[in-house]
């Protein structure tokens, strides 16, 4: 039988009238990451806030590791280590001095909290900065101290509340990184994240939220799946050609085909619920027709669906514009 | 420039993961530390603080020395005929009004601290739930101890002469402390209450004047009216200053220890209740 690092059924948390979270059922399965993605205000932080003890459910139940959430709090304080939206360490305090405080009230004696938080500072490249106030570190630095607090004590289960928010590319990576050791390490791993790129790069199962609720839960692949096959992107040689082609490629694929902003660029989406061979099949022949139609083809490429577009069929809604700073 | 460093930092690191499962290695975690480790624990992080950033010592350092100037100037030659005379009355009190004055940077430290992300994390941790408030307090001791020692030595340069001594001099300081420590839960409750450091800065001021200004510190309550008295009498303060004025005059006022001690139990449990009631609610 699988075992559960999270179980909840029908959690809530109202804020006057807004219904912050109305009802989320998960079972995050123990040794892996389970990415929780939503919009900003789609309720994944007071979610998360919950599953911490930070606050307290208004109905429902929630067990971590099999201990109530509510009843057993302190018990669960002692499984879980949080690492907030916004860095949880005391930026007043050096990185080493953090570190010691925390361990010490994690019960380590004052040298064992000293020589573990040196060697976090080393493995997390943080020995030069040591004994530099937090305040003064970059955004990148400052998560690793953060993530590095958090395992001081080897969690059972880790909280990431978006992790990488506001990171640049370097940074973002090395954070993945060191989730995927820690992962590794047997640590079940909690992440929400806004970025769709992230979860599907890490988690194993993913749930998607909005407004409060969960509106789809799987693997990556599955609910890629869910939202049809793909898509073929073409680059003809001619914008004049344009035109024509669409009417190809609709006539085709029957389906309908998307102008990209680029004016020799078309997208169209595979649809059907044949096997994977047969999308590809399905993208040669649309090439044939439009070869036959006398348009020139310079470029195309068959992409799977992204995790963007499960995202933007199921929410309903543009995903948020951070999205498009991080892949461009 | 002396952030050049930092901001290079990043690009020679390179994770290894090697490393981290070094450190991630499977070792017992060791057991909780009791309430006091983890008191005194964030105790010495209110330490650090002070380290850190020294110019918040200003409040009981300079504070404290213009209020004693100024008041035994202003008052002393209408009051007690010379300023010299009028210190041996006044220090204790002075020194009561500007370390119960100072307990209002308690809730303003709270009130600041909830707003960043470091008090979640203090939050999860499977620690004794007040250790977080009972640290604060631990530093606000030190501050006002030397609140304290400042005043007393402005007071001894001026020719304040207590006739209780050493002893008693620390004895007075000693329960002026002990009062402070009780009286600050008051100030952690409302640091946690109260949305922005503003309103918590308002809070304190609307408290703490009445409560130090209508009280025994600059005169003998016997020549107010009546009413005025009567809130006097009944004003904490008033049995703080009293039971410190009688120490450091060699002297032992048994009423107003037990008002004192009566009262500082009081506020720690009430305002101790409710400020662990707010700061587990949050």
């Amino acid at each position: 039988m699988t075992e559960f690092a999270i179980e909840t059924s029908g959690l809530v948390k109202t804020w006057g009238d807004t219904r912050a979270v109305a009802g989320i059922a998960l079972a995050v399965p123990a040794g892996a990451v389970y990415g929780v993605l939503g919009p900003n205000g789609a309720g994944k932080t007071t979610a998360v806030k919950m599953l911490a003890t930070l606050l307290r459910p208004d109905s429902g139940n929630a067990r971590v590791f099999g201990r109530d959430l509510v009843r057993e709090a302190d018990a669960v304080r002692g499984l879980v280590s949080l690492t907030g939206q916004y860095a949880s360490v005391d930026e007043d305090l050096t990185g080493a001095e953090n570190l010691v405080l925390l361990g010490r009230l994690l019960g380590h004696r004052k040298a064992a909290a000293r020589e573990r938080g040196a060697r976090l500072l080393d493995a997390f490249g943080l020995t030069e900065a040591a004994n530099k106030q937090v305040k003064n570190y970059s955004g990148g630095m400052r998560r690793r101290l953060d993530i590095a607090a958090s395992i001081l004590n080897t969690p059972k289960l880790l909280f990431l509340d978006e992790p990488t928010t506001g990171l640049d590319p370097r940074s973002r990576n090395q954070v993945w990184d060191i989730v995927r050791a820690v992962v590794a390490h047997g640590t079940t791993v909690l992440l929400t994240t806004q970025y769709l790129d992230e979860a599907d790069r890490l988690a194993s199962r993913i749930a998607v939220i909005d407004h409060g609720k969960v509106i789809a839960e799987g693997t990556p692949g599955e609910l890629k799946s869910s939202v049809g096959r793909g898509a073929i992107h073409v680059r003809l040689r001619d914008a004049d050609q344009r035109g024509k082609a669409e009417w190809v490629l609709s006539e085709a694929l029957s389906a309908p085909v998307q102008l990209d902003a680029d004016p020799v660029a078309l997208t169209a989406r595979i649809s059907g619920h044949e096997t994977e061979r047969g999308a590809a099949e399905q993208a040669s022949r649309a090439l044939v027709a439009l070869a036959e139609a006398g348009i020139t083809v310079d470029d195309f490429s068959l992409g799977q669906p992204s995790l963007d577009e499960v995202f933007l069929a199921l929410t309903d809604k543009p995903a948020t514009a951070q999205n498009e700073e991080v892949s461009a | 420039m002396s952030t050049a460093t930092t901001t290079e930092a990043p690009s020679t690191y390179t994770f290894s993961p090697e490393t981290l499962s070094a450190v991630l290695a499977p070792g017992a975690n060791p057991p909780r530390p009791s309430a006091l480790s983890a008191s005194v624990t964030f105790g010495w992080r209110a330490m650090l603080k002070i380290k850190h950033v020294p110019e918040q010592l200003f409040d009981v350092t300079a504070f404290p020395i213009m209020m004693t100037l100024m008041f035994t100037y202003l008052f002393g030659g209408a009051l007690a005929g010379s300023t010299t005379e009028y210190l041996q009355f006044l220090l204790p009190g002075i020194m009561v009004m500007s370390v119960v004055m100072i307990t209002m940077y308690t809730g303003i430290a709270v009130n600041t601290d909830i707003q960043k992300g470091v008090f979640d994390r203090f939050r999860t941790l499977p620690i004794w739930r007040p250790s977080t408030m009972v640290g604060y307090l631990l530093g606000d001791a030190f501050r006002y101890t030397m609140a304290s020692t400042v005043i007393l030595l402005v007071g001894l340069v001026l020719g304040f002469r207590p006739d209780g001594g050493v002893l008693g001099v620390l004895a007075g300081i000693g329960v002026l402390v002990a009062f402070s420590f009780a009286f600050s839960w008051l100030w952690t409750m409302f640091g946690l209450l109260l949305r922005t450091e503003k309103s918590v800065m308002g809070v304190s001021m609307m408290v703490l004047f009445p409560m130090t200004f209508l009280s025994n510190v600059f005169v003998d309550p016997s020549t107010m009216p009546g009413w005025l008295q009567a809130f006097v009498d009944v004003n904490p303060i008033s049995h703080l200053v009293a039971a410190v004025r009688a120490l450091m005059n060699g002297g032992w006022d048994t009423g107003a220890m037990t008002w004192v001690t009566v009262s500082g139990v009081l506020f720690t449990v009430v305002f101790g209740a409710l400020t662990m009631r707010l700061y587990n609610r949050r």
